[in-house]
């Protein structure tokens, strides 16, 4: 009797355990496993925040994007004489201040650019990624990049005596953040330095924020703004303010605005603006970013 | 005693071999796509981490890609395909659910290539079609390497106003995933 009973409840283990090896084995599930692997990934990976603007400047100042490595950035811009030139001055495009120049991204965190305006004013710059926006397993709310520049007057002057008096430097801090698919904003504390100012009395440094924007109206067209507030100032001058539309192709990036400003570089439209906001001052003006691939990553062929 | 451990022991080395299957994967998968149409610049992107598995026994198959693990040569054409076309932020993979419909015809102890056939649903910026797809299993050294060639419809899966156009409503794609 006991040895039968032990047989059968031996036989019986064995078909258990084969059933439940049977269970364990039809478990792989790889739909399900995949699905929960998403899940999972969505929280343990990054994602960095892209394009929080179309190009690399706002309107007459840089915005946080960067030109990718590799890649050359062809800029052309034009700013004409105000609007209240009416049709006999075609709205001010019959005359134009215009600066020709090129960025270049060195690597995926920094470019360079330079460029001349007409007249002989060169300008040169270096922008640097240092913190980049993201969701997922690292949050960081903004990407902040910082920005240093210098203009080199060339131009013909009485004041500007001593080779080094025709210079002029910019830092700035772009800090700018991506909300959602439909509005980007940044804010640039800037500092502008003069190697020579007018009299000894006026300080060599002056303060200022930029704060711009965009709303994306479709996917290749967005309104965009730019106001910078100067906090310490030079007599005479009023704050830049530009509002304009951006409109990207496969390869271009139009920029087209309105400002009070005919001036594209960072000391003279942040500082040296003369006229306020109205009739007599504004003027249509335009960006044009034009993007070639000089250095390819290396292709991996299958 | 000794006679029931004996068959307690076959039994289940016999459970073992009759129940045992094998999962193979690779996180290191590469796909490409050519989907050039009318445009000056060859529209072409490729991605080297294709997550993949399939089970031998039942041929259940998954692919999974990052999208924006996809490189181009051109980093702003990169930057409008995870903006403008693939919505990469709400849709962050694609993936191909289904199965390998004649499974049974590849002996995975045997080297050489064979004729397969994958049958399940593709999705792609969360839009999912059903597809199939002809490819080979080769086998050499006991791993096996799949490779399939294949036409994805973008218009299925994403719209855009160069799509048929300037890029290809076709993306020319090629796929080798060599599995451990």
């Amino acid at each position: 009797m006991k040895s039968i009973f032990k047989k059968q409840v031996f036989a019986l283990l064995i078909v258990l355990m084969g059933f439940c090896k049977m269970a364990v084995a039809q478990d792989v599930d790889l739909f399900k496993s995949m699905d929960e692997q998403d899940k999972k990934d969505k929280l343990n990976q990054t994602d960095y925040t892209t394009a929080i603007f179309k190009t690399t400047r706002m309107i007459n100042g840089q915005s946080i994007e960067n030109v990718g490595a590799g890649v050359l950035d062809v800029k052309i811009s034009h700013r004409f004489t105000p609007i209240n030139a009416g049709a006999k001055g075609l709205w001010g495009l019959d005359g134009a201040n215009m600066r020709m120049g090129a960025d270049y991204g060195i690597n995926s965190k920094l470019m360079v650019g330079v460029g001349r305006t007409k007249g002989g004013l060169f300008d040169g710059f270096a922008k640097y990624k240092i913190l980049r926006q993201s969701t997922g397993k690292v949050t960081m709310p903004v990407s902040i990049a910082l920005s240093g520049g210098v203009l080199w007057n060339t131009q013909k002057s009485n004041t500007l005596n001593n080779y080094t008096d025709r210079f002029n430097y910019s830092g700035q801090v772009i800090i700018a953040r991506k909300f959602n698919d439909y509005l980007s904003l940044q804010v640039v504390p800037t500092v502008i330095h003069y190697n020579s100012v007018a009299t000894s009395s006026m300080p060599n440094d002056y303060y200022s924020v930029g704060v711009g924007g965009r709303i994306r109206l479709t996917k290749r067209v967005n309104i965009t703004s730019e106001y910078y507030y100067r906090i310490t100032k030079q007599e005479g001058y009023v704050n830049c303010l530009s509002v304009g539309v951006d409109i990207e192709t496969g390869g271009h990036v139009f920029q087209f605005h309105f400002s009070n400003s005919a001036d594209m570089n960072d000391r003279s439209f942040i500082e040296e603006t003369t006229s306020k906001w109205n009739v007599d001052a504004v003027r249509f003006g335009f960006n044009i970013a034009r993007v070639f691939v000089v250095n390819k990553p290396k292709e991996i062929k299958l | 005693m000794k006679k029931v451990i004996l068959i307690a022991g076959f039994a289940a080395l016999l459970s073992t071999s009759a129940m045992s299957q094998k999962v193979y994967a690779t996180k290191t998968g590469q796909i490409s796509f050519d989907a050039t149409g009318t445009c000056a610049e060859p529209i072409k992107a490729t991605n080297n981490q294709v997550d993949s598995k399939f089970v031998d026994k039942s041929g259940q198959i998954v692919f999974n890609v990052l999208i924006k693990g996809f490189k181009f040569a051109n980093a702003l054409m990169e930057d409008h395909f995870n903006e403008n076309y693939m919505e990469s932020t709400k849709f962050p993979k694609a993936d191909f659910k289904g199965f390998i419909t004649n499974i049974a015809s590849v002996n995975f102890e045997k080297d050489g290539t064979y004729e397969v056939s994958a049958k399940g649903t593709l999705t792609i910026d969360g839009k999912g079609k059903e597809m199939i797809v002809p490819g080979t299993i080769t086998i050499a050294g006991g791993k096996p390497t799949l490779k399939a060639s294949f036409n994805v419809p973008l218009k299925e899966f994403i719209h855009g106003s160069y799509i048929g156009s300037q890029i290809s409503d076709n993306a020319k794609t090629v796929l080798v995933c060599k599995y451990d």
